[in-house]
């Protein structure tokens, strides 16, 4: 699954076990892809020592707000889901 | 305790016990070393190499930036290629990206994991940088925290706090600052601080004589 600048999003609210870098305070959250970042080894595997391959795609996401701050935090293709 | 014969009374003094992240670092550098993963030429090179980085590189991309409207297209479209065209060492960070500050919208980084910075670019992280506060405050209450940073800003202008979460490192190019308009890039480039590139700090002209000239 890709994203395209401009689609909805939420990132996924699993917990996972071990290193990863989805903070916990975007899981849940709706968002918009705001930028499409190139493919990255996976940190959650590439902490213990694999190659953190396949990549994975990065993506910047701009969380919905409802003010005038906004929150944009990268995250992983495979921590989001479509949103409606 | 030698050498120490007065008429007081106090604990001796001395640079405190090693805290336990430096026992650590130091514990996992011997082991390392020791598996022959890398060298202590390799943690000394690196080392001096992240202490020679300053932010006075960042502050010459955004003053070109703001003289060469072309060039901060290429800055925007490519940090990474803006510096080496500058004949500025981008570093082993795969990508920079670049965000512009502008009159309605506010660009703030921080990364609420650990300490990712453009240290490339700006040098070493400030301490505040990596501090809890400072990473767990800049999302949940940017305003009250920019306003602790001595920037205020109008309720109509947008604030993106960007956290930057994995391989990409951010550097804001803040706005030019008012009465700048006549000076040369030369003279820009030390108005732009460290604090501005990070987004908890506006470049100002001084009314005064600059320190250090």
């Amino acid at each position: 699954m890709t994203y395209a600048v401009g689609q909805r999003v939420r990132v996924s609210a699993r917990s996972h076990e071990g290193h990863h870098r989805t903070p916990g305070y975007v899981k849940g959250q709706a968002g918009t892809i705001s930028r499409v970042h190139a493919a990255y080894p996976n940190p959650e595997t590439r902490a213990y020592g694999a190659t953190g391959l396949p990549e994975q795609q990065l993506y910047l996401i701009a969380l919905a707000s409802d003010t005038k701050n906004h929150v944009y935090v990268d995250v992983f293709g495979h921590w989001l889901e479509e949103a409606k | 305790m030698t050498g120490h014969d007065h008429d007081h009374d106090h604990e001796p003094i001395t640079n405190g016990g090693e805290p336990l992240a430096a026992a650590r670092v130091r514990a996992l550098a011997g082991v390392l070393v020791e598996k022959g993963v890398l060298t202590r030429e390799d943690l000394r090179r690196r080392m001096d190499w992240l202490v020679s980085r300053s932010p006075s590189d960042g502050a010459r991309l955004v003053a070109r930036a703001w003289v060469d409207p072309e060039f901060k297209q290429r800055l925007l479209a490519d940090a990474r290629e803006a510096a080496l065209e500058l004949d500025l060492d981008p570093g082993p960070s795969p990508v920079v990206v670049a965000l512009e500050n502008t009159e309605d919208v506010h660009h703030m980084v921080v990364c609420t994991l650990c300490s990712c910075y453009p240290k490339a670019l700006l040098g070493p992280p400030p301490d505040w940088y990596k501090s809890l506060p400072y990473r767990s405050r800049a999302v949940s209450d940017p305003r009250g925290v920019l306003r602790e940073f001595g920037v205020e800003l109008g309720d109509d202008v947008d604030v993106r706090v960007v956290d930057s979460t994995a391989d990409i490192r951010y550097l804001v190019i803040p706005c030019r600052p008012a009465g700048s308009e006549a000076m040369p890039e030369g003279e820009l480039a030390p108005l732009v601080t460290r604090d501005s590139m990070i987004g908890v700090g506006q470049p100002v002209v001084a009314s005064g004589p600059s320190p250090g000239r």
